[in-house]
């Protein structure tokens, strides 16, 4: 096994992650890759307290997150990373050979425009997600396994699906 | 507080912010009032498209306005439960229930002479007590 999903969820972990996805795909650990939680002990503890036991949660911050990637690849049990914005994964993306990216969350802040129920950007993020498929990932935008996964070009043009 | 929040007998005061996924809060709320006549005491809150600083400024919201403090959630990993955690850190006058049930609520709604923080965790008690399991897969 390996790393199964690279999202994007500025929720970071929540229920849709933990249990969504953590559930149907057997995950065994989470990579959780923010610059900020990598240096906050307190939010550390708050995230660890969100996942069952049987799942491991690393934090790292985005450079330590593209030394360790091959490791977590390696791992034989289903992982997930999860990045809080665009501009961490972009880093991944570059430099550290992810090629498939789930975008899962997004929400509604000032200067973003929505895009999908659960997805909203600013016209800095649209142009960050179109260099990530310009940079070879295949961007899709897909909240929970069941729902259908929306492609870069139907995010952008909003259509729900 | 304002003077809307004041406990009066002909309006109840509320007492809990109940929040969490798709409708989960304004279901269980509109059981408890179903049931008890008592859902007054209880504040419904969705969260559907926000992001986590704006849930926390919503519940954070919420709370000063109503002068509550008591939060209920619906799931340890959640969100809301994530945000109130953040609201609460530092604070000794509130607490945060993750994990509710109807039943949780139903025993809130209805403890009377203790502070809303006193009678969450006894209604938490409750909750955790009335889960039963009866017929096949023992």
């Amino acid at each position: 096994m390996t790393l199964e999903l690279y999202r994007i969820d500025d929720r970071l972990i929540h229920g849709q992650v933990v249990v969504g996805w953590g559930q149907p795909l057997d995950i065994g650990f989470i990579v959780l890759v923010d610059d900020l939680v990598a240096e906050a002990e307190w939010e550390q503890d708050l995230y660890r307290m969100g996942v069952p036991p049987e799942m491991d949660l690393y934090f790292h911050s985005t450079s330590d997150a593209i030394t360790a990637l091959p490791k977590y690849r390696s791992d034989p049990r289903p992982g997930i990373l999860l990045t809080g914005d665009i501009a961490t994964m972009r880093r991944l993306v570059d430099d550290g050979g992810v090629d498939t990216v789930n975008v899962g969350g997004i929400h509604s802040r000032a200067g973003r425009v929505q895009r999908l129920r659960y997805v909203f950007l600013s016209p800095d993020e649209e142009r960050a997600l179109r260099e990530l498929s310009a940079r070879g990932a295949v961007v899709t935008a897909q909240d929970v396994p069941g729902a259908r996964p929306v492609s870069l070009s139907d995010i952008l043009a909003g259509n729900e699906p | 507080m304002s003077s809307d929040a004041t406990p009066s007998a002909d309006r109840p005061h509320p007492r809990a912010i109940v929040a969490g996924h798709g409708e989960f809060a304004a279901g269980l709320v509109s059981a408890v009032q179903q049931i008890t006549g008592r859902g007054d005491q209880l504040i419904p809150v969705a969260v559907y498209s926000l992001g986590v600083e704006d849930i926390e400024s919503l519940l954070r919201k919420k709370m000063l306005e109503a002068d509550v403090h008591v939060i209920f959630t619906d799931l340890q990993a959640g969100s809301c439960t994530m945000a109130s955690r953040r609201i609460l850190r530092g604070r000794d006058d509130a607490v945060l229930i993750a994990g509710i049930n109807l039943p949780t609520l139903l025993d809130f709604v209805f403890t009377e002479g203790k502070t809303a923080p006193e009678a969450a965790r006894h209604a938490a008690e409750r909750g955790r007590a009335a889960i039963t399991v009866h017929g096949a897969g023992a």
